[in-house]
């Protein structure tokens, strides 16, 4: 069914020069990541050492409470905390000490940097070292900066997952090895068509409790399942594991194209791959041509948000038939993105780093058919006419993967179908 | 280092966003990294606020720390007054830049700007969201607002309303009426929906309606002693305190008490006897200061239920609070821990909790009913319709709000009545709830699937005795209806260790049910 895609661009965006600004960023913080790792790992806690305004940042981006007592909180640091270091270790000592009573469920700990715990350098590697000693082998403990002078929104997630890479054992073992924070249904899917393939065995990361952990070694392979994940990336080529370099596994094209070079690494025939992945190519792209019917001829502008941006881009000009204005990234690592960026045709702007006020401006002018921004932004655009997908739901949903494809198309279309629907003024 | 789950109050910074962005033409130019960001949406997703807030954030990042970051600041305040031309600015720092010192009041006085730039100090690591507010409007009236000849006619100011606060834009309405009615104009409604010039005429109207507390009492008390302006101490909700209130402003402005009530529905509401149900229901408040004490004595006075405690997480409160508590014979609470919240809310099993949407989230969890009744609120308490707190018609929409969540009368009574039936029994909540609620026993085991209670007897530590509850005494008290069952048991096992009563048998039950008939 290859021969189905359009072909490759002559010219992708890979050598397009890039935009690069410096000003306000209207996006989260690294630790937004927490509101969904913490529900992926099941056995983990997540303790930000920080001010009122992480706690606050993370039940306000949660958007709403989760009922059951999250495994997430914050240690507010207060006007003492400030005073002394060696208060602030002590501190610490005691209201980890106080959680893990609270909570013996509790298998591994994250203790979470932030903007003020790291501008006063309170040293957490260190105090994740102690405190792993002192609770072995029970808790593990680790750290990690999810601070926004350090990083944007998922790559919350990257220092999560690349603190966790220098700790898991050796192995010599050929395994497979996905990385990323999957919703488990699609985490499934995956697994399920890659091992009906043959391939095997196959590790994700983060897994879902401590337990079930692995090794890594120079025969682990691995295939990045988001961008943003470039951290995690180095510290696996540190321990010689090799990567599987692949367009992001977004929409059929994108997801064929992914698991073909995990096949091609377990020397998969073309007839077995064909076997496992011609029904659900089929079903995908019935779904998304449905889906995107809403979407075709139409203008796309993303606002820089998750890294997601060249990838979904990718599949909305390609899949969807929809122009992109402009793409912008918080950030965009060729190593990892080049695959994307070589199937993404020449014509937008690509944008790293933001100056909202500026990008608004370009945005308004280009009154694009949807804008992709994030939930700052998102009303006051739709007050001013434009149409709008906020971006935060492409992190929440699956969307993943052969059977999610149509759903991606969908999150893209719901809104171009709703303002198509209402009808709000007086009848004729 | 305090650790903390869920927070009732922002930083101080969010504080001065509700009053920057309830105003027009005020720009706060806001020292923070990235990230601090997030806050723009509380306003553009729960009050669904079709402009953004008008701050920007210099947005530093670690790179720029060991280098100069002031020089970030400067560029993105001269900046802002280019793009945005407001009438005035605040200027301030988020928690991470007040570690950094740059001294952004400073820094903004070297710029010269042709406008105001007022320097906020929200101390982050002291204060809280609440004091961000009052403590900005303070800062904005005490440097714009000056001493002006007093209008010709009898004005007021209303004073406290911000963006994101709990249905302040309806009670401005319902206020404005009730002004009217006595023949009294508005001068200015501040912060919200004020300019930096209309902030500038506050000092012509003849008193201050101080709304909010909260958000408003030290702009409020220095316009007193300023512009010699009097302001009101009754906070107009609930129909007592509106009457109250109207009072009050007749005698400040020197005018007739008149109160327009002929839309006023609740008392009568209250009185049929439809509502009799609703008699000696055990509520608990938590909320802010200002609301908790409004609405106990609704609770109590218009309502007729019984306050079995109260509490509120802002400590500027605390003092009035404790003295309102002892008139009602409860303890108060004051705290912004939201497991101690819960802690004591599962303590007195109360049939109804009136509270944030933080009590909302023990209410569910505990299958307590729950009405909202102050901030912090979520996007379900900014509706479309008009439903203020205040006034006439805030009362009204306070005694529909506050009985929704309530089984109501006469479906209780069938539920008792009908409780062993399969489907319409007690766990099966009120019928005009679209879901059922998820309900957790307070400290009662389900029974098994066969109907049979676990052979092994409860034991409850209530101090120096252990009490055992009997199977066939917990089968009993399991009939009992949900939204009376935890009062029951409580009831019934403070009965049982005041007699040193070690097991309870299903006498006990109904022993110590009669002991508290009423």
């Amino acid at each position: 069914m290859t021969e189905q895609f359009s072909p490759p661009p002559s010219r992708g965006c890979s050598d397009t020069p890039v935009l690069k600004q410096r000003g306000q960023h209207e996006v989260f913080c690294g630790l937004t990541g927490i509101i969904w790792l913490h529900r992926k790992m099941q056995d983990a806690f997540f303790l930000v050492v920080g001010s009122r305004t992480c706690a606050h940042l993370l039940q306000s981006a949660a958007g709403v409470m989760i009922f059951a007592e999250p495994r997430f909180a914050t240690a507010i640091l207060e006007e003492t905390d400030l005073a002394g270091m060696a208060d602030a270790q002590q501190e610490l000592d005691r209201v980890v000490s106080e959680l893990l009573e609270r909570r013996p469920d509790i298998k591994q700990l994250f203790i979470v940097g932030s903007c003020p715990s790291e501008v006063i350098k309170l040293d957490l590697a260190t105090a994740a070292e102690r405190m792993s000693a002192q609770f072995a082998p029970n808790v593990r403990v680790l750290s990690y900066s999810g601070s926004g002078i350090e990083t944007t929104f998922t790559q919350g997630e990257d220092a999560c997952l690349a603190a966790m890479v220098p700790v898991m054992p050796k192995t010599d073992a050929r395994e497979l090895l996905l990385v990323g924070a999957l919703p488990d249904v699609v985490e499934e899917q995956a697994v399920g068509l890659l091992e009906a393939m043959g391939i095997g065995p196959i590790r994700v990361l983060p897994a879902s409790r401590v337990n079930d952990e692995y090794g890594i070694g120079p025969n682990t392979l691995y295939a990045l399942t988001q961008p943003f994940l470039t951290d995690t990336h180095e510290a696996l080529q540190r321990r010689h594991a090799q990567h599987i370099a692949a367009p992001f596994p977004f929409g059929e094209e994108g997801t064929t194209a992914w698991l073909r070079a995990i096949a091609d690494q377990f020397g998969v025939s073309d007839a077995k791959f064909a076997e496992v992945t011609d029904a659900p190519r089929a079903r995908a792209r019935k779904a998304v041509a449905q889906a995107s019917e809403a979407l075709r001829g139409k203008s796309v502008f993303f606002f820089p948000d998750s890294q997601l941006e060249i990838p979904l881009a990718r599949f909305l000009t390609r899949e969807c038939g929809m122009d992109a204005v402009e793409v912008g990234s918080p950030f965009i690592h060729r190593a990892v993105m080049a695959a994307d960026l070589d199937l993404l045709a020449e014509g937008p702007t690509i944008a790293e780093g933001q100056d909202v006020d500026k990008q608004l401006d370009r945005c308004r002018d280009a009154r694009p058919d949807l804008t992709v921004c994030g939930l700052g932004l998102a009303n006051p655009l739709e007050a001013e006419g434009l149409t709008t997908k906020w971006a935060i739901e492409l992190v929440f949903t699956p969307v993943h993967f052969y059977e999610q494809a149509g759903d991606l198309a969908g999150l893209f279309s719901r809104p171009v179908r709703r303002r198509d629907l209402l009808k709000l003024e007086a009848a004729e | 280092m305090k650790l903390t789950v869920w927070t009732y109050e922002g930083p101080p910074h969010v504080g001065a966003m509700r009053v920057a962005t309830g105003m027009k033409d005020m720009h706060y130019v806001l020292h923070a990294p990235q990230g601090d960001t997030y806050a723009d949406l509380l306003f553009t997703m729960i009050e669904r606020r079709n402009h953004r807030p008008p701050v920007t954030y210099t947005t530093f990042q670690a790179r720029d720390l060991g280098a100069d970051t002031a020089y970030l600041f400067k560029d993105a305040a001269t900046a802002a007054y280019e793009r945005f031309k407001p009438e005035a600015m605040i200027v301030g720092a988020s928690c991470t830049a007040e570690l950094i010192q740059d001294d952004p009041g400073g820094l903004a006085e070297t710029l010269g700007l042709p406008i105001p730039a007022i320097p906020l100090e929200l101390p982050s690591y002291q204060r809280k969201e609440n004091f961000g507010a009052d403590e900005t409007f303070y800062q904005i009236v005490k440097a714009l607002a000056t001493p002006m000849e007093k209008t010709a006619r009898v004005t007021a100011n209303l004073i406290g309303p911000t963006g994101l606060g709990f249905r302040h834009r309806d009670d401005i309405v319902e206020v404005t009426g009730l002004l009217m009615d006595m023949g009294i104009e508005v001068n200015v409604v501040a912060p919200m929906p004020a300019s930096p010039s209309d902030i500038a005429k506050l000092g012509q109207a003849h008193f201050n309606v101080l709304m909010y507390p909260e958000t408003a009492e030290t702009a409020a008390r220095y316009m007193e002693r300023e512009f010699g302006q009097p302001y009101t101490k009754t906070v107009p909700i609930g129909v007592g305190a509106t009457r109250d209130f109207v009072k009050e402003v007749a005698q400040i402005a020197d005018v007739e008490p008149v109160l327009d009530d002929s839309r006023l529905r609740m008392p009568w509401y209250s009185a049929s006897v439809d509502s009799t149900y609703l008699t000696g229901k055990r509520v608990f408040l938590f909320g802010d200061g200002t609301h908790v004490a409004a609405c106990a004595r609704i609770a109590r006075d218009e309502m007729g239920f019984e306050v079995v405690g109260m509490g509120c997480y802002n400590r500027e409160q605390a003092r009035m609070l404790r003295g309102l508590a002892t008139d009602y014979g409860v303890d108060a609470l004051i705290t912004d821990d939201y497991l101690e919240v819960e802690r004591r809310i599962e303590e007195l099993a109360p049939e109804m909790i009136l509270g944030t949407q933080m009590e909302r989230h023990i209410g569910k969890r505990l299958g307590i009913p729950c009405a909202v009744i102050s901030a912090p609120v979520h996007v379900q308490d900014f509706p479309a319709r008009y439903s203020p707190q205040m006034g006439i018609e805030g009362a009204n929409v306070i005694f529909d709000t506050w009985v929704h969540p309530l089984v109501m009368g006469l479906e209780e009574h069938l539920l008792t009545m009908f409780r062993e039936d399969f489907e319409f029994h007690d766990d099966a909540g009120a019928s005009h709830h679209g879901h059922k609620a998820k309900l957790r026993e307070m400290g009662i085991k389900e029974p098994s699937e066969t109907g049979t209670v676990t052979p092994e007897p409860a034991q409850v530590n209530t101090g120096p005795v252990e009490i055992v509850w009997l199977p066939a005494a917990e089968k009993e008290l399991k009939k009992i209806p949900f939204f009376v069952r935890g009062k029951a048991k409580r009831n019934t096992e403070t009965f049982a260790s005041e007699r040193g009563v070690q097991e309870i048998s299903v006498d006990t039950l109904y022993e110590a049910k009669a002991h508290y008939a009423r």
